[in-house]
């Protein structure tokens, strides 16, 4: 018996209602605890596509570092459910209406491409395996490997500058 | 598995994230939304390197490496603009005390 559908369909599930969930929770931290469930979901597919690299590094960047960033800031902010502002009820129709139209256009854009007998690799291939990646990213993905570096560094100098304590001088002006 | 369906996931999630940018009103859900939909794309791109590897196995032995090094990169930059935009809405956090993204309509006047 074959079980990667099951596994697909359940992280696909898994995926899509940790997102809906994500957008209509109140609470900000509710919010942030379905992303990571999102991610988690996301992740399990790059394993299921032999994608290894990229799984442990979403796992540690995007679940790890970077929600765990949200998740300060918000409780920083002491933001909750009382807090938190809400759009009136028809604007949220709306948005909802703007965001079913963009799906179902690409839908029916994408659904009779050309690509449709096509299959992607399950459990298979070496390109997701460390090896393969690290190789590539060394010779021929070396200068936007190094030029990321400087995007990094010039980052951690504006995060450092745009948090830091304005005087009252520049508040006023 | 058909690449249709992973296709289709991708666009049912992008389009969850643009719904969230659409209805919500606090900056950092906004900003988390995003985050989905980046996500939503890298996985479109790995289910495409996949297939690409399936096409091309004979071939070359390392067809569709590059769509998994530009996710690689994406998470890069995401991580870049997670860090200055955070620092962004802290910094509108200590000047006006709140993340309403409906105080930050000054560019209309």
């Amino acid at each position: 018996m074959n079980v990667t559908p099951y596994i697909f369909w359940f992280l696909s599930v898994l995926a899509l209602f940790s997102a809906l969930m994500m957008v209509t929770s109140r609470n900000p931290v509710y919010s942030v605890l379905w992303l990571i469930g999102t991610f988690f979901a996301i992740s399990g597919h790059y394993i299921l596509l032999n994608a290894q690299f990229l799984a442990v590094v979403n796992i540690i960047v995007y679940a790890g570092a970077i929600m765990v960033l949200f998740l300060f800031v918000i409780m920083l902010m002491n933001l909750n459910r009382e807090t938190e502002p809400q759009k009136n009820r028809w604007l949220k129709f709306i948005g909802a209406l703007a965001g079913g139209c963009l799906l179902l256009v690409l839908v029916a854009a994408l659904k009779d491409a050309e690509l449709k007998s096509q299959q992607a690799m399950v459990g298979g291939g070496s390109i997701g395996l460390i090896k393969v990646l690290g190789k590539e990213l060394f010779t021929r993905y070396v200068v936007p490997f190094e030029i990321s570096s400087l995007l990094f560094l010039s980052a951690m100098i504006g995060a450092a500058v745009i948090g830091k304590k304005e005087t009252s001088q520049t508040l006023n002006s | 598995m058909p690449i249709n369906y992973y296709l289709f996931l991708s666009l049912a999630l992008f389009s969850i994230g643009m719904v969230g940018v659409l209805t919500r009103r606090n900056a950092i859900i906004i900003f988390m939304c995003i985050e989905l939909m980046l996500n939503a794309v890298n996985l479109l791109l790995v289910a495409f390197s996949k297939m690409h590897h399936l096409k091309n196995l004979a071939t070359s032995a390392t067809a569709g490496a590059d769509g998994q090094l530009f996710v690689f990169f994406i998470m890069v930059v995401a991580a870049a603009e997670v860090s200055v935009g955070l620092a962004i809405i802290v910094m509108m956090y200590r000047n006006i005390h709140s993340v309403d993204i409906q105080f930050l309509n000054r560019l209309k006047h």
